[in-house]
């Protein structure tokens, strides 16, 4: 792997790690579980702050996911390059991209989604990450990559 | 609770037929103007100097709801770990001196002088209905809604108790029962923890062109319902006319309840008992504020990874052709 493939790396998996410990901290679970408990961790059970976390983590995954997106398209690679659970992956980033947008949408003043969309998102958003983070999890372990 | 409802029969006699002719007609007022502000959001305003505190509209307001009250079932199951709390009011429903799963309006009292007088001001307490409702917003289950006429409430099929809307609320409004609820059905023991209870400025009435209970009862008229502007424009008129104060109007960014009080809310915030199920005065920045801000940014964010992949893509075809 040279060096640019790295610290790509790097910036995914630390962006996907605070996104997913902000998503889930919006359920009320870390408090309960003892886990905010742990000195240093107790900002997991504030849920104004897990709130901006999450937005800013989303901010820099959009980034970073749109920029390799078109660095890819401009250096001409393939799309037969891309593997089969890069593939995979690339869908459930896009529906969690594209849930998680919808659902900062919603929560801006005067926005007033239908709710039952707002309850298919919740678990569509969450149904996404926990398919991804074993996605991740499969790749990681089989030593699986995005490209071949 | 004889005293209670031997008091509430000598209201529903007295008071009330006095008040009546008065009620009615202002009743009427607000059931229209309900129907005109479609596309408005719905605004209270409460006149505090009005209120006698007579708990009218406490009671209508459990009478006109009782069929939304939880029933739960006991004993309730084991949750673990054994931190979490049991909240438990089903043999506390007579409480009417705060908020709980079966009271969503109580009366605040605040001693207070008033030209020279000492009075007492008895503010009537429930959901301020937010502009941009945090509780409902940050639900993760989307078990609260926000309708287009302002008022936010909570689905207690849907809701899991965790409590979290009354953590997000910055007036600890919500009100939580153990042993109801959709939980049960799930994973008792591990999460979820009941339902959340609050006013939902009775939803039901409004759709059928009604005003909520609590409005329709009160013989002194202390409350009024319309569209928004209309409304803004009354409880300025009001404030002006009295040499009053407002609250609720920029609170957590705007809410759909406005008060209007002879004394300012600051020195009634020093009086009245606050804690647990009775909310405070004090002012209230935009809780909401940092996400709305955030979510601007957010639409950068492509434009900037778009724009990064190119300037990558420039310097190094222009590096090729050197
Ligand atoms: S006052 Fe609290 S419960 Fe009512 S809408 Fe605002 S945040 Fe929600
Ligand atoms: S708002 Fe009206 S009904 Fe409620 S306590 Fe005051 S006077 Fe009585």
């Amino acid at each position: 792997m040279n060096s640019q493939a790295k610290i790509r790396k790097y910036i995914y998996s630390i962006t996907v790690f605070f996104i997913a410990l902000s998503g889930f901290a919006q359920m009320p679970v870390f408090k309960r579980y003892y886990i905010a408990d742990i000195p240093g961790l107790s900002w997991l059970a504030q849920f104004y702050v897990t709130h901006i976390m999450h937005y800013i983590a989303a901010i820099v995954l959009i980034t970073f996911v749109i920029y390799v997106l078109f660095d890819f398209i401009f250096k001409g690679r393939g799309l037969n390059t891309i593997t089969r659970i890069g593939y995979f992956k690339i869908v459930i980033l896009a529906g969690l991209v594209i849930t998680g947008s919808l659902m900062v949408v919603k929560n801006l003043p005067s926005i007033y989604f239908n709710h039952n969309v707002i309850i298919v998102l919740d678990l569509v958003h969450l149904g996404f990450c926990m398919i991804l983070l074993g996605a991740g999890l499969y790749s990681l372990i089989m030593k699986k990559k995005w490209v071949s | 609770m004889t005293s209670k409802i031997s008091r509430r029969a000598f209201l529903k006699g007295s008071i009330t037929a006095v008040g009546s002719v008065a009620a009615t007609t202002s009743v009427a007022r607000a059931a229209k103007s309900i129907t005109k502000g479609k596309n408005e959001p719905l605004v209270t305003l409460l006149d505090i100097s009005k209120c006698i505190g007579c708990e009218e509209c406490v009671f209508a307001c459990q009478e006109a709801n009782a069929a939304k009250y939880p029933e739960p079932e006991k004993p309730f199951p084991k949750m673990y770990p054994p931190r979490v709390p049991v909240e438990d009011w089903s043999d506390k429903r007579d409480v009417t001196d705060r908020l709980t799963p079966y009271n969503w309006l109580f009366i605040q009292r605040a001693s207070a002088i008033v030209n020279g007088e000492e009075i007492e001001l008895t503010i009537p307490r429930r959901c301020m209905h937010c502009d941009n409702p945090p509780c409902v917003k940050l639900c993760p289950w989307g078990a609260l809604k926000q309708e287009e006429n302002g008022l936010s409430r909570i689905d207690s099929n849907i809701c899991l108790g965790g409590s979290k809307c009354r953590k997000a609320c910055p007036w600890k409004v919500p009100q939580r029962q153990t042993g109801v609820g959709l939980y049960l059905d799930l994973l008792p023991a591990l999460a979820g923890n009941g339902a959340m209870y609050k006013c939902d400025r009775c939803y039901n009435k409004l759709e059928k062109g009604e005003v909520p209970a609590c409005i329709e009862v009160c013989p002194e008229d202390v409350q009024t319902i319309g569209p928004r502007k209309e409304i803004l424009k009354k409880a300025h008129a009001l404030a002006k006319d009295m040499n009053g104060y407002i609250y609720g109007e920029h609170e957590n960014g705007g809410t759909n309840t406005i008060y209007v009080s002879p004394i300012p809310f600051e020195q009634l915030n020093e009086r009245i008992e606050k804690g647990k199920g009775k909310p405070h005065l004090n002012k209230v920045k935009n809780m909401m504020a940092d996400g709305t801000n955030l979510a601007k940014a957010m639409i950068v964010a492509p434009i900037a990874g778009l724009a990064a992949a190119f300037g990558k893509f420039y310097l190094s075809s222009k590096e090729d052709k050197s």
